[in-house]
């Protein structure tokens, strides 16, 4: 028998978030990450730009204000439906500038390179990137490369940065969600992470989803333009899904959320791979599309101008900021029932039957 | 999305509901044998819809939750061979045995990869001669078949570098054991609507005479699990006793004949450990003498390798329903998915991750 010292010493069966080593799950934007994030990056970097926890700083320079992110690019397959890593990395950085409300003006592109890698996967995917930023009208200004060992990377990993100016007026932050703030999300989720999962290897399934992956900030500038000061938070769902990013927000203002389960957009086949997979989509990865957290009286401009927009034809209302339970996410299932919406551990795992 | 939208209807289990409140004079305890359907009730609040006096009790019949602490260490032994690619379907690979997981072995360097069939470990052997690969038979019957056809399989392709390490458990023996057991509060069962798939649900009549219960073969979605309860709440009531199909969309009385007939042919009925609960005679599979050579076990010679289970884990308490996973006086504290004491807070479908995951902490 162990006593109560013994057990939460070495005979602890395991604890997890105390591995001696790095895990996956530290990189897959759950509980993990979060807890890296705080307990090690907070602690040594700390600063009020940084302690916000949003998709990208926000700096006060002279003549405004510009918001600056950075984010790497690991995916597995390289290319994938709807896109490939080169794609990806443009308009993963351009989102997380639009998140902060501002129009993004210049990127940086760091390739780290495998030995070994076919030149022609190479170009492929620089075309791809630079196809990306063009459309975008963000001009690449600066870059690296590295190449690693035969062995010592997946092919190509990439890293980009971004800045933007935010125009005057706008103010996005995940503190500034306030009671009776209407919660939309701007089309249908969980698309771009099952469209890799239907390509992984050993778990090919015949599906024509092909990944959400869109630059959003053209959509956000004219988001901001119509409701402006109405819009009070914006942010990108991607690894950790919808759910995760809802509970971040939830505890960066301390308001709780309260989500429909029904009138969460979910395409049929998504619905169709998460129920054999044992996948809630709410913790499946976009990298299309954004939720945005708005006053009560503009959210029928917001509507009409996602709607009119591709990448918006699916928006819909999915929830709203409530004074009960904050810091925390509660949905109201389909049949009726009440449950919370936490952040996942780790990644999500097919399950056995 | 047709087939399944109308079993998420919000009127519809009004409708069950309000007839269950109508039918429901009196307490009641009711166990839903299988994880996946814990799951949903616990997901879409369904053991907060129903009528207060009928109690819904999560059972052992989550297979990831009951293999035992040994066979998981067992298994971290083998997936630290240089030679072995060890293969698990996911929700496996991050249950803690007694000093690390499947996870972090893969972490140290381990080959351990995540397979959606058995048949894919039996592609990587064959794709990998020089290697031997092991697949992590996990379940109850519903996984048999499909393991079993994995050794066949590897036996008809000459593969002399697949082994499967067997820890398939059986619903029958664990119901009688919980109804057997001191202090047993259950009274009726939802048998688990995918193991009678394959089983059919002729090994129930037995039992419900035995014990005089009634048990319902039920589904998985919402409004099967409000039938089901439904159902058995109205047996209870009448006085009734015996079995009764709720999901008789994909159950039959004789099941899957052929998928039985292959368990029959690969597994013999032995004596298991379950986690939690400890050894149940003639509850578990293993593989017959003749397809010895494919049993990972004997292969890697780790038949010695025992564990001890943790003192403070009441996952045993949880499994037979004798406790509701917030009564554990480490739940979301000492015991949380991150840092599990026991097996149910780690699997999707365990009681205790569910009653965490979906915010039951009273």
């Amino acid at each position: 028998m162990n006593d109560f010292a013994g057990f939460m010493g070495a005979t602890c069966p395991i604890p997890l978030d105390r591995y001696p080593t790095v895990q996956l799950a530290h990189g897959g934007g759950g509980r993990f990450s979060a807890q890296l994030v705080r307990d090690m990056y907070l602690a040594a970097f700390g600063n009020p730009a940084l302690d916000v926890l949003h998709d990208g700083a926000v700096l006060d320079v002279p003549g405004g204000r510009l918001a600056f992110s950075t984010d790497s690019f690991v995916v597995k397959p390289l290319f994938f439906p709807g896109g490939d890593i080169g794609s990806l990395a443009a308009h993963g950085t351009l989102n997380d500038i639009a998140m902060c409300g501002a129009k993004p003006m210049a990127m940086s592109v760091g390739f780290i390179l495998e030995e070994g890698l076919p030149m022609d996967d190479l170009w492929r995917i620089v075309q791809s990137l630079g196809a990306a930023v063009r459309r975008a009208g963000v001009p690449v200004v600066t870059g690296d490369t590295k190449v690693v060992d035969h062995g010592s990377g997946d092919g190509v990993y990439i890293n980009t940065t971004g800045i933007g100016m935010i125009p005057p007026g706008v103010e996005i932050a995940p503190t500034r969600a306030r009671l009776g703030d209407v919660v939309i999300v701007s089309g249908e989720i969980a698309v771009h992470g099952i469209a890799i999962m239907s390509v992984r290897e050993g778990l090919e399934f015949e599906t024509a989803l092909e990944s959400d992956s869109a630059d959003l900030s053209g959509l956000v500038g004219r988001v901001l333009a119509a409701a402006g000061n109405g819009v009070h938070v914006l942010r990108d769902p991607t690894r950790g899904g919808v759910a995760s990013a809802l509970v971040e927000i939830a505890q960066s203002a301390q308001v709780g959320v309260l989500i429909e389960e029904r009138a969460i957009p979910v395409g049929d086949e998504v619905r169709g791979a998460c129920e054999i997979l044992g996948f809630d989509p709410l913790y499946v990865a976009n990298e299309g599309k954004f939720l945005a957290i708005v006053a009560p009286e503009v959210v029928g401009e917001v509507l009409r101008v996602m709607r009119a927009d591709p990448l918006g034809q699916q928006a819909a209302v999915i929830g709203e900021v409530v004074g009960d339970h904050p810091g925390r996410v509660i949905l109201h299932s389909s049949v009726g029932g009440l449950r919370a919406v936490d952040m996942l551990s780790g990644e999500q795992l097919p399950r056995i039957c | 999305m047709k087939y399944v939208d109308e079993y998420r209807d919000e009127a519809s289990a009004r409708r069950y509901l309000d007839a269950l409140g109508r039918i429901t004079t009196r307490p009641w305890y009711i166990m839903e044998i299988c994880g996946g359907q814990t799951h949903t009730v616990v997901k879409a609040g369904i053991d907060r819809l129903i009528p207060e006096n009928v109690q819904l009790v999560h059972g052992p019949g989550c297979p990831v939750c009951v293999t035992s602490l040994e066979l998981i260490d067992k298994a971290l032994a083998i997936a630290r061979r240089p030679e072995v690619i060890f293969t698990s379907f996911g929700d496996m690979i991050r249950v803690p045995g007694s000093g690390a997981d499947l996870l972090s072995v893969k972490a140290e360097g381990g080959d351990v990869r995540i397979v959606y069939s058995p048949l894919d470990a039996v592609k990587i052997a064959a794709a990998n001669p020089d290697r031997q690969v092991v697949f992590f038979a996990v379940g109850f019957e519903t996984t048999a078949p499909a393991n079993a056809m994995s050794v066949v399989r590897a036996r008809d392709l000459g593969l002399k570098n697949y082994s499967i390490l067997s820890s398939q458990v059986l619903v029958p023996p664990a119901m009688e054991a919980i109804l057997g057991a001191p202090g047993n509060l259950v009274q009726g069962f939802l048998a688990a609507g995918h193991v009678c798939a394959v089983m059919g649900y002729w090994e129930y009549g037995p039992i419900a005479e035995k014990y005089r219960i009634p048990v319902v073969v039920t589904g998985f979605e919402p409004l099967d699990l409000l039938q089901g309860i439904t159902m058995a709440v109205a047996a209870l009531e009448e006085g009734r006793h015996g079995v009764e199909n709720q999901y008789s969309r994909a159950v039959t009385y004789e099941g899957n004949t052929r998928a039985q007939a292959l368990i029959q042919q690969v597994f013999e009925v032995g004596d298991r450990k379950w986690r939690g609960i400890g050894e149940i005679p003639m509850s578990g599979l293993s593989l017959r003498e003749e397809f010895a050579a494919f049993d990972a076990e004997r292969r890697f010679q780790v038949e010695a390798i025992t564990a001890e289970e943790s003192a403070e884990c009441i996952a045993g308490d949880i499994l037979r329903g004798l406790k509701k996973p917030h009564e554990c006086p480490a739940f979301g504290t000492r015991c949380t998915p991150d840092r599990p004491l026991g097996a149910p807070m780690v699997s999707a479908e365990g009681a205790c991750a569910a009653y965490y995951q979906y915010g039951r902490t009273v």
